[in-house]
């Protein structure tokens, strides 16, 4: 085929003040292609995709569209070539319709006033290509988040997108709302559009790419054909090493009974009480399909949304939590979900940070102990490998994996016997993730009664010593570490009785 | 110390200029006149920074200098016209009315699960605030020792602001309204009420109370031709109380974490609710107590038009002392040097001479000024800090 490639990137370098963040990347990509672009964070993915979306413009190097050069120095010039970038976050406004948000910005116009007709037959159009299914006159705040990414779609091909460039979209999507996300992408290749398809699920990115591209410290670090997309390659060419498959867990035998729910009714959720245990030296996974009531089912444990009902015991006590005070007080923690959110104060220092929870404990008589707070945050760092410049740097600048650390050196620094874990790798790359597996071990077998969730099955399967299924906010079921395989999971996750042998 | 750099700046460079340009304005009168002036508004400027640190704004704080000055003055020095005890009356009916709102919210909040406050000790709010209201209904007959009087009436009328902050506090976390709303209510609400308990008659403490107008009017001899105000010791009493509290104790440590992020702050085993309440009561407090101060110092209080605005010179104060109206920024002594470059500003209009009429929109251009100012200094910081990071990745 003599056609030139859509899209061609040669020896692109950008540079930040003192950082090479790109330096002289080259990549192809074909018409109708799925190309993965996978790196740890920090690698210089998302600069690149900045690059290619006019958000930013790179020092040295060209991009070329069609074989010709194309200056690409706004996001407009991006878009008239037909490049459009979806970010990782939704940028959809909640209050407005889903015809107001795929055509923000270009209302079609008559007379200098918003033409809604002709706006809400195109966007029903356009929609019915990313094949969703609801009226374009409904808020786009009462759509499930993986529709609203099919909105987010059907806003850029309703720009006539030739390269949509995707920034981890299934970070938030069910595994349900996954599989139709991949049908419309699938769909979007036959009919010509090309895909940059950036993500640390290896396992979609073998799944669904033609070809990855690995970055590594903004370099070009290697490149995999369709048939050689496996999960070790990819690893390698990212962390430049060979790990080992995956996490190496050692069984503990579990201790007596740290926290246990009876017969609580979550606030909102399924009428049906839930009961569960968790032992001492034991890791418990929470899997289910996103929106199966887990999430819920924590924070009430945690005291956010306080049990309507039932009984709480925290190593074999009765409590009673109906704030996070109380739920602190009785010996838990909580990593959540959101840590921007619910996890840390951005703006304030490392040392902040960790010391929030236990500031009251080690106070004289409210008085702020700083000797004693320098010092705990200064272990925790040193403890946890927290990478930080010193405990005085503000958090919202550390990485993501480095966040997270310092969410869990928040509790650590009081010694809870129950850690509730929502989540805990979320976005964070694959080094962080396991030093994270390592010391959620290190704490189980330490005593600490260990309670997470995730949505990443090799997670599940790889660190839990036995796992609980929730589906629509009922418990479907229990799996024990010798039963546990990805079908079962699925099985309950998604209704299915288990089969048992 | 970064941050009140700016500030100080401008403060050094508007006194500078003024003095350059004219010299009546370093005069012993005159600068103890402005320190006895940045000292009053000053203490309003601190409350408000509170406040503003959570994330809230105040907008009830003239009002209050207003109702505090005028129920202070009244009962003191009470004008004939008026039915014995009335102002008692109204001092009472007001409190007792404030505690059963109070008792109110709490116990909606309870009920909504807001709050877990034991139902005994609403009930006693309650029973307290009824008690309160009938107190007023023999109030005439009510008598102190003469000794006893003034100290219980400045407490009492320090107590009527106190509650005024936790009522604030209360409708702000506990029915979950905006500060914005909830303050400009209270703004309209105190200055009514305060026209109607003063029957928008003038007020004042006469020649008499000399001892106690000390505290606003007196002065220190420093020197043989200077001497410091009164009002500055207090200012700075309350100035070094607070930056203790805001900076050497958890209250203002979860303040200043809350203000940022509530929901992580929450999270972390904080009852964030009551740090907020906390926050509007210092500043209702410090605005009491101000309230008291001007009213001694001017001493002829109208109804209708004590402290009018003085909420927005406070919140301009700790705006330009580097108070973020995002939450979670603040420093004491930037509020402090903010409330005098206000109150400089003022004096320079007058002692160059320019138009009186111009006064709103130079101090207005003035802070607009400021705030630009530091705010492109932040960003060239943050760009800097950027790139030294870059330099050297921690």
């Amino acid at each position: 085929m003599s056609r030139a490639p859509l899209l061609e990137v040669r020896g692109v370098s950008k540079r930040f003040p003192g950082v090479l963040a790109l330096d002289r990347v080259s990549l192809s990509l074909g018409h109708g292609e799925i190309l993965a672009v996978i790196g740890e964070n920090g690698a210089g993915k998302s600069t690149l995709m900045k690059v290619l979306a006019g958000v930013q413009h790179q020092d040295k190097g060209d991009v070329l569209v069609d074989g010709e050069p194309a200056a690409i120095d706004s996001v407009n010039a991006a878009y008239d070539r037909g490049i459009v970038l979806i970010h990782q976050e939704l940028n959809l406004c909640g209050n407005l319709d889903v015809a107001s948000n795929v055509y923000l910005g270009r209302e079609p116009r008559r007379h200098g006033l918003i033409d809604h007709k002709t706006m809400r037959t195109q966007a029903q159009a356009c929609i019915a290509k990313v094949g969703l299914d609801v009226k374009v006159s409904t808020l786009v705040e009462r759509l499930p988040i993986g529709r609203q990414q099919l909105v987010e779609i059907a806003k850029a091909l309703s720009v006539d997108a030739r390269v949509l460039i995707m920034d981890e979209p299934t970070s938030s999507l069910s595994t349900r709302e996954t599989e139709t996300l991949f049908a419309v992408i699938e769909d979007l290749c036959a009919s010509g559009v090309s895909i940059v398809y950036i993500s640390h699920r290896l396992a979609e990115v073998k799944r669904l790419a033609h070809r990855v591209v690995v970055l590594r410290d903004g370099h070009n670090a290697g490149e995999l054909a369709r048939d050689e997309i496996e999960h070790d390659a990819m690893v390698r060419l990212m962390v430049g090493r060979d790990v080992s498959q995956f996490y190496a867990r050692k069984p503990h035998e579990p201790g007596a009974v740290a926290l246990e729910a009876e017969d609580i009714v979550v606030p909102g959720g399924a009428p049906e009480p839930i009961s569960l245990r968790v032992h001492a030296r034991e890791i418990v996974g929470i899997a289910g399909l996103v929106g199966a009531g887990r999430s819920e089912l924590i924070e009430t444990l945690f005291g956010v949304t306080p049990a309507v009902r039932g009984h709480l015991r925290v190593g074999g006590t009765d409590v009673r939590i109906s704030s996070p005070k109380d739920a602190i007080a009785a010996g838990l923690a909580l990593v959540p979900e959101d840590r921007k959110q619910s996890g840390l104060v951005l703006e304030m220092a490392v040392r902040e940070n960790v010391s929030l929870p236990s500031l009251e404990r080690e106070a004289r008589r409210a008085f702020i102990d700083k000797r004693a707070e320098r010092e705990v945050a200064g272990r925790m760092i040193a403890d946890l490998g927290i990478k930080t410049r010193d405990d005085r740097q503000v958090v919202k600048d550390l990485s993501g994996g480095n966040q997270q650390k310092v969410v869990l050196a928040k509790w650590l620094a009081l010694a809870p016997r129950v850690l509730l874990l929502d989540e805990p790798t979320r976005g964070i790359d694959i080094g962080a993730k396991h030093e994270i597996y390592a010391l959620m071990e290190r704490l189980a077998a330490d005593g600490v009664a260990v309670l997470f969730i995730s949505s990443e099955m090799e997670e599940i399967l790889g660190i839990s010593d036995r796992v609980l299924v929730m589906h629509e906010g009922r418990i479907a079921g229990e799996l024990g570490r010798g039963e546990l395989d990805e079908e079962a999971v699925m099985q309950l996750a998604t209704g299915g009785q288990p089969a048992r042998t | 110390m970064k941050k009140i750099l700016g500030i100080t700046t401008l403060l050094i460079v508007v006194v500078a200029a003024t003095a350059a340009l004219s010299p009546n304005f370093l005069t012993a009168y005159n600068v103890q006149n402005i320190i006895r002036w940045s000292a009053l508004f000053g203490i309003l400027s601190v409350g408000v920074a509170f406040v503003i640190v959570t994330g809230g704004i105040d907008l009830s704080i003239g009002s209050v200098v207003g109702l505090v000055g005028c129920t202070l003055a009244m009962l003191l020095n009470p004008i004939d016209e008026r039915p014995p005890g009335w102002a008692w009356k109204s001092v009472f009916q007001i409190q007792g009315c404030i505690a059963i709102v109070a008792a109110v919210i709490w116990g909606l909040a309870r009920f909504y699960g807001r709050s877990r406050g034991s139902g005994r000790r609403l009930l006693w709010l309650g029973l307290a605030g009824a008690a309160l209201f009938a107190a007023g209904r023999y109030a005439p007959g009510f008598d102190l020792p003469a000794w006893l009087h003034l100290p219980f009436v400045v407490l009492w009328v320090l107590a009527l602001s106190l509650q005024i902050g936790l009522l604030h506090g209360l409708l702000i976390t506990k029915i979950g309204l905006q500060p914005f709303v909830v303050t400009l209510c209270g703004l309209l609400f105190y200055r009514g009420l305060t026209r109607w308990v003063a029957a928008d008659q003038t007020q004042g403490f006469g020649s008499g109370f000399t001892g106690l107008r000390k505290l606003a009017t007196g002065k220190l001899p420093l020197t043989d031709d200077f001497a410091l105000p009164v009002p500055a010791i207090a200012l700075a009493v309350l100035a070094i109380l607070s930056g203790v509290l805001l900076n050497k104790t958890i209250f203002g440590r979860y303040m200043l974490a809350l203000g940022r992020n509530e929901t992580a702050t929450r999270y972390s085993g904080i009852d964030t609710d009551r740090y907020v309440i906390l926050a509007y009561a210092i500043c209702s407090l410090l605005a009491g107590i101000g309230g008291i101060l001007f009213a001694l110092d001017i001493n002829s209080i109208q109804p209708s038009g004590h402290g009018n605005f003085y909420e927005l010179y406070a919140i301009a104060a700790a705006v330009l002392g580097g108070c973020s109206l995002r939450g979670g920024e603040g420093s004491i002594l930037g509020v402090v040097i903010g409330a005098a470059v206000m109150r400089v500003l003022y004096n320079a209009i007058n002692v160059l001479g320019i138009p009186t009429q111009l006064e709103f929109a130079i101090i207005g251009l003035v802070i607009l000024g400021g705030v630009i100012a530091d705010e492109l200094v932040k960003r060239l910081a943050a760009k800097r800090r950027a790139a030294r990071q870059a330099r050297d990745p921690a």
